[in-house]
C-alpha cells in the first residue's frame, strides 16, 4: 500500500466517487465489504425457510401465490448479492462454507419461528419493513456494486412490504379469530424487527470504520428511530395494538419516545442461542448435504459433453 | 350451450384445476430444499405457474357451477375424495431424480395436450391453454436437461433416476384415459382426446431417456383412479397439511 493509493481512495470516498471492483481499496474496507455484503446474502436465503414454513399452509390460491413468488425474489436477491460479493474475490462456495460453519452471520430476525399465517403478513409488513428503511439508506453506500444492487432490489423490497401489511389489513378487518392472530404476530415480530438495525452505536463494532467509509451511511439507532416512527401510524390504520407501552411522540425531538430493548435477547441470539439458529443452519446443511450427488451429476455430464466434443475436434 | 355440456365443462376444469393445483403444491414443497440456489427460484417459478393455471380453472369452473363459490372454495373445501387429479400428480416429491422424471411425464403430456385444448371451441379453455403453453415450454426444457444430465451424470443419479422411473412409470397409463365426461367434450371439439396422445408421448419420452442412457420401462403395470376420485393414500396428508388455515377460519377473506 502507497499512501497515493490511501489518499486516491479517501479522495473518491469525499467525494461521493462509487469504488468499482478494479479499484485500489484498503484491505480492511475489503474485508468490512465482504462482511457485510454476504450477512446480507446468507440473510435472504436463511429467510426463505421461515416465510417457506408457510407455502403449503397458505389459506388461499392468491395469497400462495403471493408467498411464492416473494420467497423466489428473495432467493433472486441472495443470488445477486453474492455475485456482487464475489467481485470482491470471494466465491459463492467459500460464502456458503462460512454460512454452515457459524463463521458468517445472517440477520438474526430469521432465528424467530412463525407460529402462525399471519406471522407471513407481518414479516413481509415489519421485517422487509425494517430492511428498507436500512437498504435505502445503503443506496449511497460507496461500493458500486453493492449500491446498485440496493436500488434494484429496494423496488422489489417495497412491493413485499405492500403485501405483507395488505395481508395483515384483511387479517386485521377480518373475524375475531383473525384479528387475533395478527395482534399475536404484531406483538412477537416487533421487538425483533427493531434489533434488525443492531446495537446501539455505542457498542456496535463495525459501525465507525463503516460511517468513515461511507458503506454505512446512518446509524443504527438513527435507522431504527425512522422504522419506529413510521410504524406508528400503521399500527393505528389496522386498529391494532402497540407493543410498546411508552411509546410517546416528543415534540421537542420531533420523534417517538419508545422502550429500550431487551438486548440480552438480542445478544444471545446473536451468539447462536435463540429458537431457531440451529434448525435453521441444519435445513440449510441438510439440502446442501443432499444436493451433492445432484451437483456431482451436473459436472460429471458437463465433463463426459467436453470430452466429446474434444474428441470431434480432433 | 346444454346444460348437460355445461356440467362436463365444469367438471373438466375443476379435473384440471385439481392436476395444477395439486402438482404445483408438491412442486413448491421444494422451495429452500433445492440442490442450489438457482433450483429454489426455479421450483418456485414453475410452482407458480401451476398455481395460476389452477386458479383459471377453478374460477371457471366456479362462474359455471353459479352457486357463489369461487376458486378457493374449488381447492380448499374439498375432501380427498372429491379431488380428481391424476395420480400421478400428487404422488411426493421424492428425492431431485424423482421430482424430475415426474415433471418431465408431466411437462411431456402437457406440450402434447395444450396444443389440441389451444383448439377447444371453448374460448375460456382455450384461452387459459394459451397462457399455459408458453410456460410448458420452459418447464419441458429444464425436466429434459435435468433427466439428460441425472441420466448420463455420476452412476449414483443414473441409479436414482431409473428407479424413479420405475417407480413412477405405472402412474403414466391414466394419463391417456378417457371417461364418458371426456368423450363427450372431445366429441363436442371442447375437450381433448388424450387417448389419442399416448404414442407421441411415448416416443417424446423414450428419445429423452434413450439419449440418457436410461432405459424405457416394460407397460407391466398400471394404477388408475384419481378421475373418480380414488387416490394414493398422499393426497389425504397433502390436503390436511393445504387446507388447515382456510378451514380452521370457515367463511374468513384472506
Ligand atoms: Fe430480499
Ligand atoms: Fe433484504
Ligand atoms: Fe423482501
Amino acid at each position: 500500500m502507497t499512501t497515493s493509493q490511501e489518499e486516491n481512495f479517501m479522495r473518491k470516498i469525499s467525494a461521493e466517487e462509487k469504488i468499482e471492483p478494479k479499484d485500489w481499496m484498503p484491505d480492511a474496507y475489503r474485508k468490512n465489504l465482504i462482511r457485510q455484503i454476504s450477512q446480507h446474502a446468507h440473510s435472504e436465503v436463511i429467510g426463505m425457510q421461515p416465510e417457506g414454513n408457510w407455502l403449503t399452509r397458505a389459506p388461499s390460491l392468491r395469497r400462495k401465490a403471493i408467498l411464492l413468488s416473494k420467497i423466489q425474489d428473495e432467493a433472486g436477491h441472495g443470488l445477486y448479492l453474492y455475485s456482487a460479493c464475489e467481485t470482491l474475490g470471494i466465491s459463492r462456495s467459500e460464502m456458503i462454507e462460512q454460512l454452515q460453519s457459524g463463521a458468517a452471520k445472517y440477520s438474526s430476525i430469521f432465528n424467530y419461528p412463525t407460529l402462525t399465517w399471519a406471522d407471513v403478513g407481518a414479516i413481509g409488513w415489519l421485517v422487509d419493513g425494517a430492511a428498507i428503511v436500512n437498504q435505502v439508506s445503503l443506496q449511497r453506500t460507496s461500493y458500486g456494486p453493492y449500491s446498485r444492487g440496493m436500488i434494484r432490489i429496494c423496488k422489489e423490497e417495497s412491493f413485499h412490504q405492500r403485501q405483507g401489511y395488505e395481508a395483515m389489513l384483511a387479517l386485521a378487518k377480518g373475524s375475531e379469530g383473525q384479528k387475533a392472530m395478527a395482534q399475536d404476530a404484531l406483538d412477537r415480530f416487533y421487538w425483533p424487527a427493531l434489533m434488525m438495525f443492531g446495537p446501539h452505536d455505542s457498542e456496535s463494532a463495525h459501525s465507525q470504520k463503516s460511517m468513515e467509509w461511507k458503506i454505512k451511511r446512518e446509524t443504527n439507532d438513527d435507522l431504527r428511530q425512522k422504522f419506529v416512527d413510521q410504524t406508528v401510524k400503521q399500527i393505528e390504520v389496522l386498529g391494532l395494538e402497540h407493543p410498546d407501552k411508552n411509546i410517546t411522540w416528543n415534540d421537542e425531538r420531533g420523534h417517538y419516545d419508545s422502550s429500550d430493548l431487551n438486548w440480552d435477547e438480542f445478544w444471545s441470539v446473536i451468539n447462536g442461542n435463540g429458537h431457531c439458529n440451529r434448525q435453521r443452519i441444519e435445513h440449510h446443511l441438510a439440502a446442501h448435504e443432499e444436493g451433492e450427488w445432484v451437483r456431482d451429476a451436473i459436472t460429471a455430464y458437463n465433463e463426459k459433453k467436453r470430452a466429446k466434443k474434444a474428441q470431434h475436434a480432433a | 350451450m346444454s346444460d348437460q355440456i355445461k356440467q362436463a365443462i365444469q367438471e373438466y376444469a375443476t379435473r384440471l384445476g385439481d392436476d395444477s393445483v395439486v402438482l404445483g403444491h408438491r412442486i413448491s414443497e421444494w422451495v429452500s430444499y433445492g440442490p442450489f440456489l438457482e433450483e429454489d427460484i426455479a421450483y418456485g417459478n414453475v410452482s407458480l405457474d401451476y398455481i395460476g393455471r389452477a386458479r383459471m380453472f377453478y374460477t371457471y369452473a366456479a362462474e359455471l357451477a353459479d352457486d357463489g363459490r369461487d376458486e378457493d372454495d374449488f381447492a380448499y373445501m374439498r375432501n380427498d375424495r372429491e379431488y380428481r387429479n391424476l395420480l400421478l400428480m400428487e404422488l411426493p416429491k421424492g428425492d431431485f431424480a424423482y421430482s424430475q422424471v415426474r415433471q418431465l411425464f408431466a411437462d411431456v403430456y402437457y406440450t402434447l395436450m395444450l396444443p389440441e385444448l389451444l383448439q377447444s371451441k371453448d374460448e375460456t379453455l382455450s384461452a387459459i391453454a394459451a397462457k399455459a403453453i408458453k410456460e410448458t415450454k420452459y418447464h419441458l426444457r429444464r425436466s429434459r436437461d435435468w433427466v439428460l444430465r441425472l441420466g448420463d451424470g455420476t452412476e449414483e443419479s443414473h441409479k436414482r433416476t431409473q428407479k424413479a422411473l420405475d417407480q413412477l412409470w405405472g402412474y403414466t397409463h391414466e394419463l391417456f384415459d378417457m371417461d364418458e365426461t371426456e368423450q363427450l367434450l372431445a366429441d363436442a371439439g371442447i375437450g381433448v382426446d388424450v387417448s389419442r396422445l399416448r404414442d407421441s408421448w411415448l416416443k417424446m419420452v423414450s428419445d429423452i431417456l434413450t439419449e440418457a442412457t436410461l432405459t424405457v420401462p416394460e407397460d407391466s403395470w398400471a394404477v388408475r383412479g384419481g378421475r373418480v376420485g380414488y387416490h394414493t393414500e398422499n393426497l389425504g396428508h397433502m390436503l390436511t397439511e393445504m387446507q388447515i388455515v382456510h378451514r380452521s377460519h370457515p367463511g374468513c377473506k384472506w
